[in-house]
């Protein structure tokens, strides 16, 4: 079947915020689908809040707004643009869900628009937890048995039909937000409290719990016409009861016969066959590990994070196949892009094994349970293909950027055989390492299985490397043996520390015995047919299939970002993605390295060539061995790709743009103050120190409260404020948990206005796009401060020095490309914090903004391109029209028992933007994008610290003006009414009911306001009161500036339907 | 042990001896299937043929002796990148390994068989040699390829007499349909895609020539009873019997081998019994019907295979395993149409005979291995008895 002629302006809807559950793969499959959208000549509206997305990009899409994703703006957004039709089901489960409110709302039949890809009546067979189970009993597919309730008491009385343990899944929610499994009736209770709250329809799945059984998915596609195929199946190596977001996965699956193979495909074709989705979809089944027995857990109707896996598993592009279903293709009419020979309706063959391994954000929560359950709590993930599962494995983990490289790099030798037995019980994210050493204190296959059920198979694949790695340990480093640990893809620097040999002899071994990586393509066809995109994966055992042309053209390497990970998410895929196409518009040819299936750098067709691997310097190295680039760029790839500088050098890469020792010049703290010295611009006092001892010293010299930070990272990781000996104790303990290359920094704490400048500077001039300034004082992360642009609360004569500053030290520098800054201004006294002449998460946010393209321009001035060439005027530009403030926003609800309250060290997930013409409009859209809907019940909680009081007297007092009822423990209450603010007083936790826990758990509160005393004891009141309100869904603010905004954003009674709604392509 | 194949354009791959201890010459294939290696292996189709697995890890569960298609192994040997030394299924019988060494099936493994397929693809489909034997003469062993010939394997695979597969009386018997099954703790029966008994008493002749058992399997299971021939079966035996339907089974090598079987296909065309073929009958129906038939450079096999069906444009993805196509130029649309083509590379997949109640395919409804999504072929052919 032919393009539907009547398709002409598409809507499509984003996923808004980046939140754990819903991450990089949408902008990955909405950016797929756009282009694909575009390349049919369909016009195309895209909305969505996210700022840092690829998506939002002019070139993506006709029409964008980064708007937040409520349904007064989509309908607001539909009567300005007036799309015929509306693609939500590439933006996640936000996005099929506001597409489904449209329709049942009448509003799009009201006006005309159609629902492309899928009708509500699937999302509804789809996602409605009765509605699914009864389209699946009437086509024979089994479901686990399971019962939908709407209250505690109906969910009790049911699990006794069925037994514990019992499966508890909230309908309408992502990522099994809110889901656990139950074991006795108290976990019931407290479970199924929690889902029923958080469940878009007050619904909670009780089921019978299949946990252990074998969890396999397949990604089917379907077509109008009713044609129907499979892209791949994938088998979680973690059995039922770990979130597939959260398990290793395997594709295709290893252990399933055709038969059982076959029989779960033809279940995932009847289904997506029966609910009538027209698209990809995603079926989940639970298959019995000894019987024919399967249930089916769950189908997305919709692309998600197991497509972009599939998509970039097999080469099949779900998404943009996806979108010619909906403009009315057929599978047979639609061309693989990858072999250009075959058609859309051929099933991907793979000749190698892929294994995906979740990236979770423990290091970054270190009070958080790391127990793994049905609820997703992974923030990102890395891929790894090779021609064999051990190799797969190896490569995965070194990916992780978590300092593991191999199944020793978590140390259980200290357990004996019983305490593995135990330990083996508990399901966390070492559960892979504690079997590795179960296997090496020779516990039985049989015992581990029946512990974790993890299938044999697997057991015995990590058996294969703990012989390996006894034997590097034991023998003598044969040829043979080399050759071997190599095919398994153990990297040189383990095979050097396992046989007591430094990493240059095993590089000149493998030299002397030609024992090089090569180079395979997927090619989605096993090599049926020759494939015409160069997408390529390393293995040790085979000839190379990477041959560099000699086309004249330069080449050059764009190192990717690695993982999704708090601190360095979407955003530098957005810059390593734009770097590279402004490479190819400057004649380049474009190379991309990187291992994040989620993102739009690792789509097939955005460089010239793409290698999916690991980043470390040896994976990197076998690359640049074949391909020989002219240079390889670091400054776009987050922390993980300026870790490469050095070892790209030694390799003879030239690094372009901004030198190495420059880089180093801005992070090394004796060369840089000399070159503040220099350049005569002042920041806080501080020493550079290794130990506690002197870091103790230090921050006496300069007095409480200090800053505690290593140097070298990203996102403030391990970044504290400590106010005590004690405390600088315990921080220096948490940074030299892995030993520390770099000395620690420790800094007189400044309290002022924190501002941050993201500019180009082509080693003369400075191109300054505009000053952010943060709501929130010095002290909180800049990736969990609220950022207005243009800046607002400071003097012009601030600004300028800002600006002077800004390109004293970039020149200083002798920075090609891009720099961020920070400063703290105390009055007219200007500070700096930190300089990264690399890009930084707020490139994209102020690109988009300002209408100024700094990626491209940053891109150009690296290839020798001047400022002034480029038609810019240099230094400070004059504010856009706009006023843009990005939000961030968290994912706390997701990681059990993490600490919530803002400082130092990075929290945020992902953020979202509110543009208006005015500050207050802005503020409003930021925060309704946030999913701060005030007012509901007009009652807050107030609890903050004693230096705290005074302000919050003021804050208590504008919200008595709003009419909210004001709730405050004892001393905050006795200050308030002090002053004249009426406050209830509520008990604190150990105190009598009604504690300040019931009238959280009473579901009246709107809003808490909570800020914490120091230091991090997870049983003071503050920490259970703020995580019982992240928990139970309430919005809590830890800092006084952001409830200070928010009151100003409640006073300007800013309403939706006065919103004006901003197309900013039309900014420029 | 290391073991050596060498390609008839002189190319050697070395890697690790599996298998059986024995030399073998034969023609190599591959396959691109990613489950289902037990099935390739007893799949009378490959007889004459040495089948590289294209995914590598081959043997992750073994071999399930109740999934075999035929009683033994007929290819002549196995190349994989990676045998797994863990088989692990609940069913698991035993390991490639052994079954290999009990039915004396040589094999290498550790090669690059992705290098070998593309080499396959690029060159087509070649003679090669497995062996042992590092000392090997190369002029001596191209000379072996060359003279290599599949010749006339159906008469090695076929049954050597017939035999009769009685269809089920209930649904129950085929085991428990697929989805329905509830673990009991027992071993239990492998579960059934048939979902309706609509073969009850009709008698089916099939003509053997080299079959997978799950063609008879879909039909018995569908409630016909299935008459089993040997290849050298006469047509007017098979007529004799009466059939309600006959079916012209898959088998193994160049159709224009088969020499006087064609001749008695040619008399059951001319008889009104309706006549479904699958493979290498469909290639004998189209030969023995005046059609040409010609060898793909490196042939389909694998289950992937996007076929349209030309009478509504469906998409089916199937299971195939053909080196040798009908010429859809040679037909004579009197006597035969193209019913299904493949939509790679246009190539036929099958074909309605005109006037008759006769229909063939090249590709596998009976799956195993591969997709089942073309299984309703057989209540098709039902319908038309």
């Amino acid at each position: 079947m032919p393009k539907n002629p009547d398709v002409k302006k598409v809507l499509v809807i984003g996923s808004g915020p980046i939140v754990i559950g819903q991450a990089a793969e949408f902008d990955y499959a909405g950016t797929q689908a756009c282009r694909s959208l575009k390349e049919e000549g369909v016009e195309v509206v895209l909305i969505n809040s996210n700022p840092a997305t690829i998506m939002t990009d002019g070139d993506i899409a006709d029409h964008v707004y980064i708007e937040p994703l409520t349904i007064e703006v989509l309908k607001k957004l539909i009567l300005k643009e007036k799309p015929d039709s509306i693609l939500p089901n590439m933006g996640g489960q936000a996005g099929l869900n506001l597409g489904m409110e449209l329709e049942e709302s009448g509003f799009l039949k009201e006006h005309n628009v159609k629902l492309l890809g899928t009708t509500a009546e699937t999302i509804r067979k789809a996602e409605d937890r009765q509605a699914f189970k009864d389209t699946m009993e009437a086509i024979g597919e089994p479901c686990a048995p399971s019962k939908v309730v709407e209250t505690v008491e109906d969910g009790v009385a049911f699990t006794k039909t069925i037994g514990y343990p019992v499966v508890l899944r909230p309908a309408y929610t992502l990522g099994g937000s809110g889901g656990g499994i139950a074991h006795n009736q108290i976990e019931l209770e407290e479970i199924l409290e929690n889902g029923l709250r958080l469940s878009r329809v007050g619904q909670v799945l009780v089921e019978r719990c299949i946990a252990g059984w074998k969890e396999i998915e397949y990604e089917v596609m379907r077509d109008s016409a009713g044609n129907v195929i499979t892209v791949c199946n994938m088998e979680n190596i973690d059995p039922v009861g770990v979130h597939t977001g959260d398990s290793i996965v395997v594709a295709p699956s290893q252990t399933l016969s055709d038969k059982e193979y076959q029989m779960l495909r033809s279940s995932a074709l009847n289904i997506i066959s029966a609910l009538g989705i027209t698209g990809g979809c995603n079926v989940q089944f639970a298959l019995h590990p000894t019987s024919f027995e399967y249930c089916v857990i769950e189908v997305n109707p919709r692309v998600s994070r197991s497509s972009a896996l599939a998509s970039k598993a097999t080469g099949y592009p779900i998404a943009k196949v996806s979108a010619k279903i909906a403009l009315g293709y057929t599978l047979d009419e639609i061309k693989n892009a990858v072999t250009g020979k075959t058609y859309a309706s051929f099933e991907p063959a793979l000749d190698y094994c892929v294994v995906k391994m979740p990236r979770l954000p423990f290091d970054k929560f270190l009070t958080a349970k790391r127990t793994l359950t049905t609820q997703m709590k992974a923030t990102g993930e890395v891929m790894s293909i090779c021609s064999n599962f051990e190799g797969g494995l190896m490569k995965a983990l070194r990916s992780l950027e978590q300092h593991v490289d191999c199944l020793r790099s978590y140390d259980f030798t200290a357990l004996s055989k019983e305490e593995l037995l135990e330990r083996l019980t508990k399901v966390d994210d070492m559960r892979i390492f504690v079997i590795a050493e179960a296997v090496r204190k020779g516990l039985s296959y049989e015992d581990i299985h029946r512990i974790t059920m993890v299938d044999n198979w697997f057991i015995d694949k990590i058996a294969i490397l703990t012989e390996m790695e006894a034997r590097l340990e034991s023998e003598e480093l044969s040829e043979e043996l080399l050759r071997e640990a190599k095919r398994l893809e153990f990297p040189d620097n383990v095979i050097a520390r396992l046989s007591g040999k430094a990493e240059s002899e095993i590089k000149a071994l493998r030299q002397q015995y030609h024992i090089q990586a090569a180079f395979k393509t997927v090619d989605t066809c096993a090599a049926e047919f020759a494939a015409e995109t160069p997408y390529y994966y390393s293995i040790f055992d085979g000839e190379n299939e990477s041959l560099p042309e000699s086309n004249g053209r330069k080449k050059v390497m764009v190192l990717g970002s690695g993982p999704i990970r708090i601190g360095q998410g979407v955003e530098f895929d957005y810059c390593s993605v734009h770097a590279t196409w402004a490479f190819a518009r400057a004649g380049y040819e474009t190379i991309i390295v990187n291992n994040n299936p989620e993102t739009v750098s690792t789509d097939f067709d955005i460089a010239d060539k793409l290698y999916f691997e690991p980043l470390t310097p040896e994976d990197v190295e076998n690359i640049v061995n074949i391909e020989k680039p002219d240079g390889a760029v670091v400054q776009f790839g987050g922390q993980t790709a300026i870790k490469l500088t050095e070892a790209l050098m030694k390799m003879g890469v030239e690094i372009l743009g901004t030198k190495a020792e420059d880089v180093d010049a801005a992070e090394d703290r004796e060369l840089f103050d000399r070159i503040l010295e220099e350049t005569e611009i002042p920041r806080a006092a501080g020493g550079t120190v290794f130990t506690a001892e002197e870091a103790k010293a230090v921050a006496n010299r300069l007095g409480y409260p200090v800053l505690v930070r290593p140097s070298y990272v990203l996102g403030g990781q391990g970044m504290q404020i400590a106010l005590s000996d004690a405390e600088v104790e315990e921080f220096m303990a948490v940074i030299n948990r892995y030993t520390q290359e770099h000395p620690v920094l420790v800094d007189k704490y400044l309290m002022g206005k924190e501002l941050e400048v993201d500019a180009v500077c082509d080693g003369e001039d400075i191109l300054i796009p505009g000053i952010m300034e943060h709501v929130e004082r010095t002290g909180v992360h800049s990736g969990d401060s609220i950022s207005v642009y243009p800046a607002h609360t400071i003097a012009d004569t601030v600004k300028e020095r800002i600006a002077e500053y800004s390109r004293r030290l970039a020149k200083a520098l002798h920075v090609k490309g891009l720099i961020n800054i920070q400063f703290i201004a105390i009055g007219e006294d200007v500070y700096v914090i930190e300089v990264n002449p690399r890009s930084s998460r707020t490139v994209p946010y102020i690109s988009k903004v300002t209408g100024i393209p700094i990626v491209d321009l940053a891109t150009q001035v690296i290839l020798g391109k001047k400022i002034r060439e480029l038609g810019y005027e240099p230094g400070l530009q004059p504010n856009a029209g706009y006023v843009a403030i990005k939000m961030p926003v968290f994912s706390f609800e997701k990681i059990r028992g993490a600490e919530i309250s803002l400082g130092p060290e990075m929290k945020s997930t992902g953020e979202c933007l509110g543009i208006g013409k005015t500050f207050d409009e802005a503020l409003y859209k930021a925060f309704i994008g946030a999913g701060f809907d005030l007012p509901k019940h007009k009652q807050i909680i107030i609890t903050v610290k004693d230096a705290d009081k005074g302000e919050a007297i003021s804050i208590g007092r504008r919200f008595a003006k709003l009419g909210y009822t004001i709730y405050a423990t004892r001393s905050t209450a006795a200050a308030l009414n002090d002053s004249g603010v009426k406050a209830r007083k509520v008990n604190k936790i150990h105190q009598e009911s009604p504690t300040v826990m019931d009238l959280l758990l009473g579901h009246r509160i709107d809003l808490v306001i909570d800020t914490p005393t120091q230091g991090r004891d997870k049983s003071r009141d503050g920490f259970l009161i703020r995580r019982t309100a992240i928990e139970t869904g309430v919005n809590c603010l830890t800092s006084l500036d952001t409830a200070n905004a928010l009151l100003s954003s409640l006073e300007a009674k800013e309403n939706e339907d006065a919103l004006e709604l901003v197309d900013i392509t039309k900014i420029l | 042990m290391k073991a050596f194949l060498i390609l008839e354009d002189g190319t050697v791959f070395s890697g690790t001896h599996i298998g059986a201890d024995k030399e073998v010459v034969s023609e190599i294939v591959f396959n691109t299937s990613m489950a289902g290696y037990p099935e390739v292996l007893t799949d009378p189709s490959y007889a004459g043929q040495a089948v590289c697995m294209t995914y590598p890890l081959i043997g992750n569960y073994g071999v399930v002796t109740e999934d075999m298609e035929s009683v033994r192994p007929w290819l002549d040997g196995l190349i994989v990148r990676e045998l797994s030394r863990m088989p692990s299924n609940f069913r698991t019988d035993m390991s490639i390994q052994d079954f290999l060494e009990k039915y004396e099936i040589p094999g290498i493994s550790g090669i690059d068989t992705r290098a070998l397929t593309r080499l396959l693809r690029d060159s087509g489909t070649m003679n090669g040699l497995i062996t042992t034997n590092a000392d090997y003469d190369m002029a001596e062993v191209k000379a072996r390829l060359s003279a290599y010939r599949t010749g006339e394997v159906v008469k090695k695979v076929t049954c050597k007499e017939k035999y009769t597969v009685n269809g089920s009386k209930t649904l129950e018997e085929n085991g428990p349909i697929s989805g329905s099954s509830v673990y009991t703790g027992e071993k239990e029966m492998r579960p059934s895609m048939v979902k309706k008994l609509n073969g009850t008493g009709k008698k089916i002749a099939m003509l053997d020539l080299g079959l997978k058992v799950n063609i008879v399997r879909s039909l018995a299971q569908r409630g016909c009873d299935v008459t089993v021939y040997p290849a050298t079966t006469s047509a007017e035996e098979i007529l004799k019997s009466n059939p309600d339907g006959i079916m012209l089974s898959n088998g193994p090598g160049d159709p224009k081998d088969c020499g006087t079987i064609i001749d008695e296909v040619r008399k059951l065309y001319e008889s009104d019994v309706p006549i479904f073929a699958i493979c290498l009958g469909h290639q004998l129906m189209a030969l023995a019907t005046g059609a040409n038939t010609y060898k793909l450079k490196y042939g389909h096999r694998g289950g992937n295979h996007p076929v349209k069906d030309l009478a509504d444009g469906r998409v089916y993805i199937s299971s195939q395993n053909h080196g040798y196509v009908v010429d859809m130029d040679s037909l004579d649309p009197k006597v035969a149409t193209p019913a299904f083509i493949n939509v790679n590379d246009g190539t036929n997949e099958g074909l309605n005979y005109t006037g008759k109640k006769v229909f063939t395919v090249q590709f596998h409804p009976e799956a195993c291995p591969g997709p089942q999504d073309s299984g309703y072929l057989f209540d098709r052919f039902i319908e038309m008895l």
